[in-house]
C-alpha cells in the first residue's frame, strides 16, 4: 500500500529521464564553456555581461582546470561538447591532434591576456628582492654544489641568508599549489626553470635528456620549505598574514584585491603591477587564452558574441571591467592582433 | 587441607584489607577515566564551537548589505525617447544612465569624468536592472519621480562591514579617498544604510559579490536531492524488503550482501566517474544538469538507505510475521499490512540520513558538469544547475573580498537546511516509532 505510488513514480521519472535526455541534447539555446580555474573568474564575467544584455542566455562557465577542458573541448562537435575552453596555458600539439581525430578540425585561439604569477609576502614581513635562481636555489630538492657546479647535492640552504647576503636571515618557508595545479606549472616553467637554466650546463640537457632536465629543474623539497596550501588562493593568503616570515605564490588577481594586507615581492628589481605584467617586464607573467570551436559558431545561439564581448574594449581594454577584476590586458598592439584574428576567425595551429 | 582452609580463613581478611587498600585506587582509577571521556567530548565540543563561531563570524554580515538612498527620476527622454511605451524598447533603454543622473543629483559639485567615474562606481550595476524591471512591471513610473534604496558596490559594502578600513592608505585599498569622502557624506546624511540582503537569497551565483545569491545553488540541491529521494527511497526498501523476506538464504544473497556493505564505503567521486560514464557518456543525457545529479547520487545513497531499511526490518518481532500468517495472511499481505508499517519510521530516518550525506557532496558532482558558474535560476530537472557545497567551494576560490563573507554565508544557509532534514527525521522517527 505505499509502495504502489512510489513504484509508479519511479517510473514515471526514469521515463521522463530519458525522454527528456533526448530532447535536450537535440538543441542547446546556451553556451558552455569548460576549462581553466584560473581563467574561470573572467570568463564568467564576460559571460554575466552577455546574459545582462538579455538577447541570450547567460553562458554556463565550468570550473574543470586547463588539462580537463581541454579533453572534454576536443570530444567532438555537437551540442552536447563544450563550445569554449578555457586554458591557462597554449593547448599543445598532443591536444590539438586529438582535436583533429574527434572532428574537431577549426579551432580558433584568442589570448584574453596575462596573469603575473607573484611571490608575495604580509606588509609586516621583511622586503626581499628575488630573483628566479634564489628561488630556484631556495625550493629545489637537488642544486649545483656551490664548490663545484657541475655536481648535484641535496639542498643545503635553510635561511634565505644562505643563499644570498642581501636576503633576510629568516627560514625559507614557501606557500605554493600543489602539483594537480595549473598554477604549480607555470611556477615550474616561470620560475623554477627561468633558475635553473642559468647553470649553462643544465640548460644544455633541455635539449640533450629533457627528463633529467625536468627532473633537476621541477622536483621540490620535501623538507617543509614548500609548503602546499591546496589550490585555494585565499587560504594562502590567510596564512601569509599569520606568518609575516612566510612568502606565498599565487596569481596576481589575488595580490591585488589585498593589497592593504600583502605586498608582491620583486623579481629582477622589477615589482608586480599592471603596466610591469602587460609590458613584460615583470618576468613572472603567463598568456591566458579560451578556445572556441569554430563550426559550433552560428549554430550555438550568442557564441560569436560572447567572443566579440570578450574582446570588446569595454572588457579587455585598459580600462574595463576585466581590468577590474585583476586580468592584465595585453598591450595595445598585441589586443589588436587579437581582435584582428577573431574577426578573420583565424584557424589555430600549435 | 588444613593449610588451605587456614590460608582461607586468612585470606577472607587479607582480602578484605587488600579491596580496602585497592579501593582508592580503583576511585583515582574511574576519576581519572572519567576525566578522559569529559576531556574527549569538551574538546569536541570546543572544535565545533571554534568552526561555528568563526563560520558565523565571517558568515552573518552576510544578512545584510549596503543599500544608498537616491531619487530617481524616471527620464522619460532617456527611457522612451518615441513616447509609444514599446515592452521592447522599455527593456533595452539605457537605466545606469538615471542612476548615474541621480548620482550626480546627490553631489553636484563633482565635475570631470575621471571624478564621475569614480563617483559612479559607488553603485552596483544591479542598480539599473532593479529600476529596469520596476519601469518594465510599470510603465506608468516613465516621468515620475521615486525615492529607493538602490544595491552600492561591494567595495563600499565591505568598508561599512568593517572589513576593508577606512584609515588604510589610498594604495591599499580598492577605493580612493575620494570615495571614502562620498560615503562619509552618504553615511552622515543617512542616506547609506546596511539592510537585509534579499537578493542573496533570490539571486543566482554573479561575478560581483553584492549580487551573487545562493536561490541557484539551493533550487539545484533541491531539485537533485528531490530526483535522488525519489528514486532511491522505492528501490533502497524494495531491496531491502526483497532481501530480508523473500531471498532465500544462499551464496548468492550472501556476496550481494557483502558487496552492499562495500558499496556503502566508495569513496563519491567514484559514482561521479561511473555516472559521467554512464548517464552522460552513453546515455547521452545532459551536463550540468540535476537529474544526473541525482541518478549519481541515488548510486551513492542506495547503500546506506538499503542498509538502514534492512535493519529497521530486522527489528520488526518475528512474533508479528507469524501472528499474521497464522492468521491466513499472504507473504506479501504481511509484509505490506503488518511489518513495512512497522519498519517505515526506521527506513524513513535511514532516508533521511542518506539524503543529508548527499546533500553536502561536490566531489562527483565535479565530474557531471556542476561545478559551474551558472546565473539563472534552475527551473526543470535539465536546466543547468549546481549544488550549495559547490557554491560554497566555487566562492571559496574567487578573489574578491566579498565572497568571503558570502562563502560563510553559504555554509550557514548549508547547515541550515541539513538541521531540517535532521530535525524532520528525528520528529518522524517520534512520531512513528513503536518501541517493543
Amino acid at each position: 500500500m505505499f509502495q504502489k505510488p512510489l513504484i509508479s513514480l519511479t517510473f514515471a521519472v526514469a521515463l521522463a529521464a530519458g525522454s527528456i535526455s533526448a530532447s535536450a541534447q537535440a538543441a542547446r539555446d546556451f553556451i558552455n564553456v569548460v576549462g581553466s580555474s584560473t581563467v574561470y573568474p573572467f570568463t564568467t564575467a564576460v559571460a554575466e555581461q552577455l546574459g545582462r544584455q538579455g538577447r541570450f542566455k547567460t553562458p554556463k562557465v565550468e570550473s574543470t582546470g586547463t588539462g580537463g577542458g581541454i579533453k572534454l573541448f576536443c570530444n567532438g562537435v555537437g551540442p552536447q561538447h563544450p563550445d569554449v575552453a578555457n586554458a591557462s596555458r597554449r593547448m599543445n600539439a598532443n591536444e590539438f591532434a586529438t582535436c583533429q581525430k574527434n572532428g574537431v578540425k577549426d579551432v580558433l585561439e584568442v589570448r584574453v591576456g596575462y596573469d603575473g604569477l607573484t611571490i608575495s609576502e604580509s606588509k609586516r614581513g621583511p622586503t626581499m628582492t628575488l630573483t628566479p635562481k634564489m628561488v630556484y636555489l631556495a625550493l629545489a630538492k637537488q642544486i649545483p654544489d656551490p664548490a663545484n657546479p657541475s655536481a648535484l647535492i641535496s639542498n643545503p640552504y635553510k635561511n634565505w641568508r644562505d643563499i644570498d647576503k642581501s636576503l633576510p636571515n629568516i627560514k625559507i618557508e614557501v606557500l605554493g599549489p600543489p602539483p594537480t595545479s595549473g598554477t604549480r606549472d607555470s611556477f615550474h616553467e616561470l620560475y623554477m626553470e627561468t633558475g635553473c637554466r642559468t647553470y649553462p650546463w643544465i640548460d644544455n640537457l633541455r635539449k640533450m635528456d629533457e627528463k633529467r632536465f625536468k627532473r633537476i629543474c621541477h622536483t621540490l623539497r620535501e623538507d617543509g620549505a614548500y609548503v602546499e596550501a591546496g589550490e585555494n588562493d585565499n587560504l594562502i593568503v590567510q596564512k601569509l598574514e599569520a606568518n609575516p616570515n612566510a612568502v606565498g605564490i599565487f596569481g596576481f588577481s589575488f595580490l591585488e584585491e589585498n593589497l592593504d594586507k600583502l605586498r608582491g615581492l620583486k623579481i629582477n628589481g622589477v615589482e608586480p603591477t599592471f603596466e610591469t605584467i602587460s609590458s613584460g617586464k615583470f618576468p613572472a607573467s603567463r598568456p591566458l587564452f579560451i578556445y572556441v570551436k569554430k563550426a559550433h559558431i552560428g549554430v550555438i545561439p550568442g557564441l560569436q558574441d560572447f567572443v566579440n564581448e570578450y574582446v570588446s574594449e569595454k572588457a579587455l581594454g585598459e580600462e574595463g571591467y576585466l581590468a577590474d577584476r585583476g586580468l592584465v590586458p595585453q598591450p595595445k598592439g598585441d589586443l589588436a592582433k587579437t581582435r584582428a584574428d577573431v574577426k578573420a576567425l583565424k584557424n589555430f595551429a600549435p | 587441607m588444613s593449610s588451605t582452609n587456614n590460608s582461607a580463613v586468612k585470606s577472607a581478611a587479607e582480602t578484605q584489607q587488600q579491596v580496602r587498600n585497592s579501593l582508592a585506587r580503583r576511585y583515582r582509577a574511574e576519576r581519572r577515566f572519567r576525566f578522559y571521556g569529559f576531556a574527549a567530548v569538551t574538546a569536541g565540543i570546543a572544535f565545533v564551537v571554534f568552526l561555528f563561531g568563526t563560520i558565523f563570524a565571517q558568515g552573518l554580515s552576510v544578512f545584510q548589505q549596503s543599500y544608498v538612498k537616491l531619487e530617481v527620476f524616471y527620464d522619460p527622454e532617456t527611457i522612451d525617447p518615441a513616447g509609444n511605451r514599446d515592452p521592447d524598447d522599455l527593456v533595452v533603454a539605457d537605466y545606469q544612465a538615471l542612476v548615474r543622473a541621480a548620482l550626480r543629483e546627490e553631489f553636484p559639485q563633482v565635475e570631470g569624468r575621471p571624478n564621475l567615474r569614480e563617483l559612479y562606481g559607488l553603485m552596483s550595476s544591479a542598480a539599473s536592472i532593479e529600476l529596469q524591471r520596476a519601469v518594465t512591471a510599470n510603465p506608468d513610473l516613465i516621468g515620475q519621480r521615486q525615492t529607493l534604496w538602490l544595491l552600492a558596490d561591494d567595495t563600499i559594502d565591505m568598508v561599512l562591514k568593517g572589513n576593508v578600513s577606512r584609515q588604510a592608505r589610498e594604495d591599499e585599498r580598492r577605493l580612493s579617498d575620494q570615495q571614502i569622502g562620498w560615503l562619509n557624506a552618504l553615511e552622515q546624511r543617512g542616506d547609506l544604510d546596511l539592510r537585509f540582503n534579499r537578493s542573496f537569497f533570490s539571486n543566482g551565483d554573479s561575478r560581483d559579490p553584492e549580487q551573487a545569491g545562493v536561490r541557484g545553488a539551493l533550487i539545484g540541491s533541491l531539485l537533485t536531492l528531490l530526483i535522488t529521494l525519489l528514486l532511491s527511497f522505492p528501490i533502497g526498501v524494495g531491496a531491502a524488503v526483497y532481501l530480508e523476506e523473500f531471498a532465500p538464504r544462499n551464496r548468492l544473497t550472501d556476496v550481494i550482501e557483502v558487496n552492499i556493505n562495500n558499496l556503502a564505503a566508495v569513496p563519491s567521486i567514484v559514482f561521479g566517474l561511473l555516472g559521467l560514464a554512464v548517464f552522460i557518456g552513453f546515455f547521452g543525457m545532459p551536463r550540468s544538469a540535476p537529474l544526473v545529479g541525482g541518478f549519481v547520487l541515488t548510486l551513492l545513497t542506495l547503500p546506506t538507505i538499503i542498509i538502514a531499511s534492512r535493519a529497521a526490518l530486522k527489528a520488526v518481532p518475528p512474533s508479528i510475521r507469524e501472528a499474521a500468517l497464522g492468521m491466513g495472511a499472504s507473504r506479501l499481505q504481511m509484509v505490506g499490512h503488518h511489518v513495512l508499517p512497522l519498519a517505515l519510521p526506521g527506513m524513513l530516518t535511514g532516508a533521511i540520513i542518506g539524503m543529508a550525506r548527499a546533500l553536502g557532496e561536490s566531489a562527483p558532482l565535479l565530474m557531471i558538469g556542476m561545478v559551474a558558474f551558472i546565473v539563472e535560476v534552475p527551473q526543470g530537472i535539465v536546466d543547468p544547475a549546481t549544488a550549495l557545497p559547490v557554491q560554497v567551494f566555487l566562492w571559496s576560490d574567487l578573489p574578491e573580498r566579498g565572497f568571503v563573507e558570502r562563502t560563510s554565508g553559504a555554509i550557514i544557509v548549508l547547515l541550515l537546511f541539513l538541521l531540517l532534514m535532521n530535525a524532520t527525521a528525528v520528529w518522524l522517527r517520534n512520531k512513528f516509532e513503536k518501541r517493543w
